[in-house]
């Protein structure tokens, strides 16, 4: 069970406690500043958030280095190169076992490419050597932010095929991808929860409308027409 | 490192080391047929200083230089292209000539602190992850600005000798310094080179960007403050001593990752060996030059140095215009 109570990021994430279940993959939408990655970032630990994280009984924050690597790991939405590694040196920086970094390799199907030099590479192979880095310590949580993006179409599918089964936050920016895949969707807004349940009834309650803006007509998103605005300017 | 390479590395520096105390062997030898008591004091006297400093210099030039290409994810950053040598020599200067305190522990923390102003200007100036173009530019501000204000306090100093004096410093020279000078370079040179070593694992974390080490459990702002002091402190402890040397901090982390797959933090030890052993060369080269006077070895580094440093830039730019 992954239990986080009370955690905050000063101006971007409003105190807020959530319990995600083993196995389920979480989809997290909402419109860009809504606080998305603050919330990745507040479970990663990363920006010095407040509240508490714990994954299976443990203590995120005092868990030792090798211990946390099993726990959680965070995909950032940069798919920038900090350092021209090879794919496969950057992968094994996760802490996870030789067999562990090269069941990633395969199942990523990077082949030759994690040989090469990551500012070589196109920027969505360089997505696939950056996710195969997240999942190869099979951690308990799988924080992703926006994984699909720079992926093509049927890398997308496999890899919300490969995210099945395992327990993960995800961001994303499709809604039909999100409410289509996930176990569970977040709606977030302004730094809050804006709304959490089964995709079904989230896509179908008032929350996508009130927080986008958009409805979905004859097949199609579109923007709202109500008057005033659907969502209040930041 | 592989254990072939950690092998030829240790056997290189052995041989500088014995080479750097033996030659010129011909003074040794008479000494030897006289008094053998003379040639200890002169092997530890006057030849030790020397070949230890070069050693534990070099050292500290290529790990600080290893740790702050990391910091800034920047192969191109390093102690004297980031303006932190200029701030040492500088705060060196004002210790020695405007202060009037000689000692080597005023001189030490002189650099220290230059050296550490020097750092905090370039963080201020072109930021934690600088773009190369931002990090040189800022770096060479900080360089010019340095050495105006190390002229400016040289022609301000009461002694009018202030020039003539500092020349063969400024330039790095190794020559002629004694056992103590040698100890008050190196013990916390030596300390700073060890502090840095434990960084070797947060500085490879970095290599995939300052949220994803975070999210592993490091502290990145924590690092980067030790990274920043220990340089500063181990440049400067070095620099009050022997002045400033160029191009060994950024020449040795570059040959050092050619040895560790590329890892930005697993380079920094064997970065401290090859460093110890390009300024022992140096030193070596520099005794040999048939030149009538001891050329001052930073000369040497940077003549050999700076053509390597148009050669990196070269290559960067045709890879990028590829």
């Amino acid at each position: 069970m992954i239990r986080a109570t009370d955690i905050a990021l000063a101006g971007r994430l409003q105190p807020l406690s959530l319990a995600l279940e083993p196995g389920a993959l979480v989809c997290l939408v909402g419109p860009n500043g809504s606080g998305k990655t603050s919330l990745l970032h507040a479970l990663a630990g990363i920006g010095a958030p407040a509240g508490r994280v714990e994954i299976d009984g443990v203590e995120v924050k005092s868990a030792p280095r090798a211990q946390r690597a099993r726990l959680l790991s965070f995909l950032p939405a940069s798919r920038d190169i900090h350092w021209p590694l090879a794919g496969r040196d950057a992968i094994a920086l996760s802490g996870a076992s030789a067999a562990q970094v090269e069941a990633a390799i395969d199942l990523l199907d990077l082949g030759t490419l994690a040989t090469r030099r990551m500012d070589r590479l196109s920027t969505g192979e360089r997505s696939r050597i950056l996710i195969a880095r997240a999942l190869a310590p099979e951690p308990a949580l799988l924080l992703l932010d926006e994984p699909t993006a720079n992926l093509d179409p049927l890398w997308q599918l496999r890899l919300l095929d490969l995210l099945h089964g395992r327990s993960a936050l995800v961001a994303m920016h499709d809604l039909d991808d999100a409410a289509a895949h996930a176990d569970r969707l977040i709606v977030m807004n302004e730094g809050r929860v804006a709304a959490d349940g089964p995709p079904e009834e989230v896509m179908a309650g008032p929350a996508i409308g009130a927080v986008f803006g958009i409805e979905r007509a004859s097949g199609r998103w579109r923007p709202l027409r109500t008057q005033g605005g659907p969502r209040s300017s930041r | 490192m592989s254990a072939r390479a950690t092998f030829l590395l240790t056997l290189l520096l052995g041989t500088a080391t014995a080479l750097s105390l033996a030659v010129p062997w011909g003074d040794l030898a008479a000494l030897f047929e006289e008094d053998r008591r003379l040639v200890w004091a002169v092997l530890v006297e006057l030849r030790a200083p020397r070949t230890l400093l070069a050693l534990i210099y070099g050292a500290t030039l290529a790990a600080s230089g290893a740790a702050v290409q990391a910091l800034f994810a920047n192969p191109l950053a390093s102690p004297d292209l980031t303006g932190t040598t200029s701030g040492a020599a500088l705060g060196a200067v004002v210790t020695a000539y405007l202060i009037g305190l000689s000692s080597p522990l005023a001189l030490s923390l002189g650099a220290v602190a230059g050296a550490l102003g020097a750092l905090l200007l370039l963080l201020a100036l072109a930021g934690p992850r600088a773009e190369t173009a931002t990090l040189l530019l800022a770096g060479l501000a900080i360089s010019a600005l340095a050495g105006a204000l190390t002229t400016l306090a040289l022609a301000l100093a009461p002694s009018p000798f202030a020039f003539y004096d500092a020349y063969d410093w400024l330039m790095g020279s190794l020559v002629d310094r004694s056992l103590a000078q040698a100890a008050f370079a190196g013990i916390p040179a030596a300390i700073a080179i060890l502090l840095l070593l434990r960084l070797s694992r947060p500085l490879d974390a970095l290599a995939l960007g300052e949220e994803v080490a975070e999210s592993m459990g490091y502290r990145i702002a924590h690092l980067r403050r030790w990274v920043v002091c220990l340089t500063a402190v181990g440049v400067g402890a070095c620099v009050a001593i022997c002045g400033a040397i160029g191009f060994v901090g950024l020449v040795a982390p570059i040959f050092a990752r050619g040895l560790t797959g590329g890892h930005p933090g697993r380079a920094l030890w064997p970065a401290a060996l090859i460093g110890a052993l390009l300024l022992a060369a140096a030193d070596l080269a520099v005794r040999a030059a048939p030149l009538g006077r001891t050329l001052p070895i930073g000369v040497l580094t940077a003549l050999l140095g700076a053509p390597f440093f148009l050669w990196l830039v070269a290559n960067m730019r045709w890879r990028m215009s590829r």
